[in-house]
């Protein structure tokens, strides 16, 4: 078994706008190690969101090869991309993307019953809502949250069926310095403390200070 | 976890929820009001048949059980099946019709009163031959808004109220038999012969014995009458109550139908958030699916406490004319006809939704 969890050889992704055919992706050669953490920085437009959507499953490529934990995820069906959202990935988004009527407990429990996964939380869970400091607000709506408790919720959230990698994207581009750098203190640790493999796309070079390791974007290419 | 998801959602928006319900919630009102309505006139129309006190009824030759049918008896047959063995009294009443379900009766009070066991009267007594009186029942003075003295117009003529009777007795008006006979130049002339026996256990045997002598005249046991007033036996109710039910999907099914949509379109976001987290479409169909059965079925509810509204309001505001019974076997029935429809409404809303893009929802705003 090799080291590597994200293996992508000649990704492609073009787009029909309009009468336009858009190359957002021209071939993207990226490997990502088990347990790292990888910042993608680059400006708009330069391909790194839909590299996050290719790797999460939300939209399917046009050509190359990616594996996952070493598991070929290049030409998938929607029941199995569905299913690679479900059990392989975790999704932070820039909007936190919380069901407003659910609670904390609600919004990370409703990951789990889409995964099938019932009973109580694990002693790991445990201690990662205690990192994040949630453990004494799962009873809150997200709307009683500050920006920063909600982007931590979206952790939990993303991290409750322990996820082969967590996809954030922008993770903190809404928050001020002061929860960002909570933020990206509890990516880091919880990269550290429990080994999770994060990809983070950023256009902040501070933050993406964070990671072990940043790939640069341009024009559909890694640099 | 799906179902506090439901819960949330219904409760999120209040309005919406009860908005819907209600609106679900009219169309079973509809129903059981209708169907309610139908068993309340035919358990009355019972219960003032039997309290005629009769064994064995005599129709005109040719005329059918359920209808109104204008005196053609004539009345010396009264006389002649009063002397016939085992029959202790005949009385003969005229009928006649006053528009819809309405309809006065012509009796001879001596005969009647004394068939019924007697007329009891919460006002007045009996009305005077000689005069121009009627007497009516309770639900008939509540609803008109009648007392002894007051005076109602039956075929345009003043008829003075002379008592009130408790319903219950043959019919809501009564006229002196000789003076609807006059009035609708029906003299010598019945509508209907109530007979009663020495024992009831004699009836079949004879209603035979006349049957040989009037061969055509339709004769019954009053058991046999009373079974004929269903709801089952009116085609065209039963038929009324098919559309009323039919109208009743549609109301569910479109009401469902834009408060989905809406919802829907309201919680594209949401529903991309699920998507992301890796639900998958049957996962989103389940969360619509269960808030319809949920709306459909507080509808229902709302629905059946609104039928006791309405029969309030029947009892008084127009108690006589059509009495709702609270038929409680249609309760399961008009909650499937509206969850069935609700369903019907959610199809296409939650199918919209189960295919929407993950991707498009998640950038909706």
């Amino acid at each position: 078994m090799t080291d590597a969890i994200i293996e992508i050889t000649g990704l492609k992704k073009t787009f029909r706008s309009g009468d336009v055919d858009v190359h957002a992706l021209r071939g993207v050669d990226l490997t990502v190690k088990r347990g790292e953490f990888l910042a993608v920085i680059g400006p708009s437009g330069s391909g790194k969101s839909t590299l996050f959507h290719i790797l999460g499953g939300l939209t399917p490529s046009t050509d190359g090869r990616i594996v996952i934990d070493g598991k070929d995820m290049s030409h998938l069906s929607d029941g199995e991309r569905t299913a690679l959202r479900k059990h392989v990935v975790g999704f932070v988004f820039q909007k936190y993307n919380l069901l407003p009527t659910l609670t904390v407990g609600g919004n990370i429990e409703i990951a789990r019953d889409i995964a099938h996964r019932t009973g109580p939380f694990d002693e790991q869970f445990l201690e990662v809502l205690r990192l994040l400091g949630l453990d004494k607000k799962l009873d809150r709506k997200p709307r009683q949250l500050s920006g920063g408790e909600q982007q931590r919720v979206a952790i939990a959230r993303a991290i409750v069926n322990h996820p082969a990698i967590l996809l954030a994207d922008e993770p903190t581009g809404n928050l001020d310095t002061e929860n960002s750098n909570a933020v990206l203190d509890v990516l880091r640790g919880l990269n550290k403390k429990i080994g999770q493999t994060i990809l983070m796309i950023t256009h902040n070079p501070e933050a993406a200070a964070f990671a072990d390791r940043i790939v640069k974007m341009r024009d559909g290419h890694l640099e | 976890m799906v179902y506090k998801l439901v819960w949330e959602n219904l409760k999120h928006r209040p309005v919406r929820t009860l908005l819907s319900a209600l609106a679900i919630g009219l169309g079973v009102t509809m129903m059981l009001t209708l169907v309610g309505v139908g068993e309340g006139m035919a358990r009355d129309q019972q219960l003032r048949t039997r309290g005629v006190g009769a064994d064995i009824i005599i129709r005109p030759a040719g005329s059918s059980v359920m209808s109104v049918t204008a005196p053609s008896i004539n009345e010396k047959l009264i006389a002649w099946v009063a002397e016939q063995k085992h029959v202790t009294l005949a009385t003969g009443v005229a009928v006649q019709g006053l528009g819809g379900f309405n309809t006065v009766h012509g009796v001879d009070y001596r005969s009647l009163n004394q068939m019924t066991g007697g007329f009891t009267y919460v006002e007045g007594g009996a009305f005077a031959e000689d005069r121009q009186e009627v007497i009516i029942d309770d639900y008939y003075a509540q609803e008109k808004k009648l007392r002894v003295g007051s005076t109602v117009k039956i075929l345009n003529k003043d008829w003075l109220v002379a008592g009130v009777f408790r319903s219950g007795k043959l019919t809501r008006m009564m006229l002196p038999l000789k003076t609807l006979q006059d009035l609708t130049a029906n003299n010598g002339k019945v509508s209907i012969i109530y007979v009663k026996l020495d024992d009831p256990s004699h009836t079949e045997a004879v209603i035979a014995e006349l049957k040989k002598t009037l061969p055509d005249y339709p004769i019954y046991s009053m058991a046999d009458l009373v079974s004929q007033f269903a709801v089952n036996n009116v085609p065209e109710l039963r038929m009324f109550i098919r559309l009323v039910a039919g109208l009743s999907v549609m109301f569910g099914f479109l009401i469902v139908f834009l408060s989905m949509y809406m919802a829907i379109l309201e919680r594209t976001r949401e529903i991309g958030i699920l998507k992301a987290l890796g639900a998958g479409s049957g996962y989103i169909l389940g969360i619509l699916v269960r808030e319809t059965l949920f709306l459909a079925i507080f509808g229902s509810l709302v629905g059946i406490s609104m039928s006791y509204g309405t029969r309030w309001l029947i009892s008084v505001f127009i108690p006589a004319s059509f009495p709702q019974a609270i038929v409680y076997a249609w309760w399961p029935i008009a909650t499937g006809v509206t969850i069935g429809g609700a369903l019907l409404g959610v199809l296409y809303p939650a199918m919209k939704a189960a295919r929407q893009d993950a991707l498009e929802s998640l950038s909706y705003d």
